[in-house]
């Protein structure tokens, strides 16, 4: 009997209204890949992510996490199954430092009342902390943990978003557009930083436009258009597909859909 | 200390105590404008227990801490499903019907008010303000403070981290309500008097004031902005009815020139000794290379 994949998406359905984004979508991320899922915009990857990570309720279908049905849970106890995501557009909390906006990162960690109560804001060389700022050292963000977050340059800012993502210990992580709005040197650090991660047996899921991104990162791909799943496959046979190509790639739209992408 | 004096020092303690509640929720990014209902409920509840049930101050005072967390605990569900300005208004709306229920009752003296027996000094406020100051710091610097700065910047995205927002929103209102409760019976037992008006819409918008102006990013808030609203009030008594006018404009710059607040986390760390003493080193250097 083949291993239970990491994450495992079911026939499922969303719908907004007369809108449906998920239309019977269904892929496995096998436990230990680094999956790209792309597609053109509004084709639903972002969606997707909400679905998985709890943000909104899923209309059919199943979501299961290692084997565990989770789709049923709320999204606060996701993050506590191994489930940890990052956001489009940068969603740190702009009055906490980074340091601050990292250790919030390990909050499902700090389960006991002795945890909850130690003053962390407090403790400079303590043990939240430390962990905290070895992240920070190891994604190679190199700014004063203690500055706000808001004066900081936006490719440090959405890797600070990837390190508080990680900071929870998740057994799957999953990024929307980690590349978007990086430098080609920053775009190649982040991708041997995710590599190093995933040797550790991390799996990853990662939406993503920027295809020599997708294709130096990820061994598999899926294909989202207009809710629906139009391929499952290894990376390299993306480019060749019929379908993808009419949809998404090897047409004048890959660039609009970089270059939204990148604004948004 | 001269009698002017303790009593300046005196509200200024109880006023503090009462900043401090309204800035824990403030703090997780709700806000009460119903202040003045839970002090009134601490005071009576203080009043009661002590000319009523004759109960020593060491009874009174816990006991009307106790029945105002439970107050804020309760009143937390039906407003915690409002946001914004509704729930400004829900808060208001709470401290409305406590003071016209006060008003109205023969059992708390209606109008008239209630005498309180038993006196606490000023030394004893004192202690109280200094013990919940340094508590609202603690509390401030643990993971839950974390939590609750993480709600008042982002619900959903707290939410996805693992933080049970509601949870944190209704423990929040209830330390509130303990410290407002605080707050109030210690009013009761240093002014040896209580009256429904007291405790009006006024006094709620004036608590609010301290805080927002004070600013809701760190512990220091609330002292900065209890110091302000006491005493610049004193310090413009000079000016007779004009300091009114005076006070009024002055918040208005206040908040034209520092919205977040007058104390923002980035003031707390440009004034720290670290930062300070870094900072000199670099000008210093610059001076050397010049
Ligand atoms: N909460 C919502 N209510 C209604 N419609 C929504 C909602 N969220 C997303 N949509 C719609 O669902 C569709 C898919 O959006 P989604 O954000 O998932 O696309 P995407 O693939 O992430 O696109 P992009 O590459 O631009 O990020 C879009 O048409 C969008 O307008
Ligand atoms: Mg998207």
């Amino acid at each position: 009997m083949p291993a239970e994949p990491m994450l495992r998406v079911s026939h499922v359905v969303k719908r907004f209204g007369g809108l449906t984004v998920a239309d019977d979508v269904s892929f496995d991320v096998p436990r230990g890949a680094k999956m790209a899922l792309i597609g053109p915009n509004g084709a639903g990857k972002t969606t997707m992510f909400n679905l998985i990570s709890g943000v909104y309720p899923i209309d059919g279908g199943e979501i299961s996490l290692d084997g565990q049905v989770i789709d049923a849970l709320p999204a606060r106890k996701r993050i506590g199954v191994g489930l940890s995501r990052s956001f489009q557009n940068i969603r740190l909390m702009p009055h906490l430092t980074v340091i601050e906006n990292v250790m919030l990162g390990q909050h499902v960690q700090a389960t006991s009342l002795a945890s909850l109560l130690a003053p962390v804001g407090w403790q400079r060389g303590g043990r939240w902390r430390r962990m905290a700022e070895e992240r920070l050292r190891q994604a190679g963000i190199d700014v004063d943990p203690d500055s706000a977050v808001s004066g900081l340059p936006y490719g440090v800012r959405k890797k600070i978003e990837v390190v508080r993502a990680l900071m929870s210990g998740p057994r799957l992580l999953m990024l929307d557009e980690p590349a978007a709005g990086l430098n080609p040197r920053e775009t190649a650090e982040l991708s041997a930083f995710l590599k190093g991660i995933a040797e550790d047996g991390l799996t990853l899921l990662v939406v993503e436009h920027d295809m020599s991104f997708v294709h130096d990162l990820c061994e598999q791909t899926v294909v989202l258009n207009f809710g629906r799943l139009i391929y499952d496959g290894p990376t390299k046979g993306v480019q060749d597909d019929e379908a993808v190509r009419e949809a998404y790639l090897g047409t004048r739209r890959v660039a609009t859909a970089e270059g939204a992408g990148r604004a948004a | 200390m001269s009698g002017y004096m303790a009593g300046i020092v005196a509200i200024l303690c109880i006023n503090l105590i009462f900043a401090y509640a309204i800035f824990v929720t403030a703090a997780a990014g709700q806000l009460n404008l119903g202040g003045a209902g839970f002090q009134a409920i601490g005071a009576y509840a203080a009043a009661y227990a002590s000319s009523v049930l004759m109960q020593p101050v060491w009874i009174t005072i816990p006991a009307a801490m106790a029945i105002t967390a439970l107050v804020g605990f309760l009143i937390s569900f039906p407003v915690l499903r409002t946001r914004g300005v509704y729930m400004v208004l829900a808060t208001f709306a709470f401290a409305e019907v406590v003071a016209g229920f006060l008003l109205r009752s023969t059992t708390f003296g209606g109008a008239i008010g209630m005498v309180v027996p038993d006196h606490v000094g000023v030394p004893v406020l004192i202690a109280c303000a200094v013990g919940v100051t340094l508590l609202v710091f603690y509390l401030m610097a643990t993971r839950v403070g974390l939590a609750m700065r993480a709600i008042h910047d982002d619900e959903p995205v707290s939410t996805i981290m693992g933080v049970n927002v509601r949870a944190v929103q209704v423990a929040t209102f209830t330390l509130a309500g303990a410290l407002a409760g605080l707050s109030g019976a210690l009013y009761a037992h240093h002014f040896s008097f209580v009256e429904a008006q007291y405790f009006n819409a006024l006094l709620s918008i004036y608590v609010l004031l301290f805080v927002l102006i004070g600013g809701t990013q760190t512990a220091w808030g609330p002292l900065v902005g209890s110091l302000f609203f006491t005493l610049i009030p004193e310090l413009l008594r000079v000016g007779g009815s004009w300091r009114y006018v005076v006070f009024g404009v002055a918040i208005v710059l206040m908040m034209a020139i520092r919205p977040e607040g007058i104390v923002t986390r980035q003031l707390v760390a440009r004034l720290s000794p670290r930062n300070w003493l870094t900072r000199r080193k670099t000008v210093l250097g610059e001076r050397h290379a010049g």
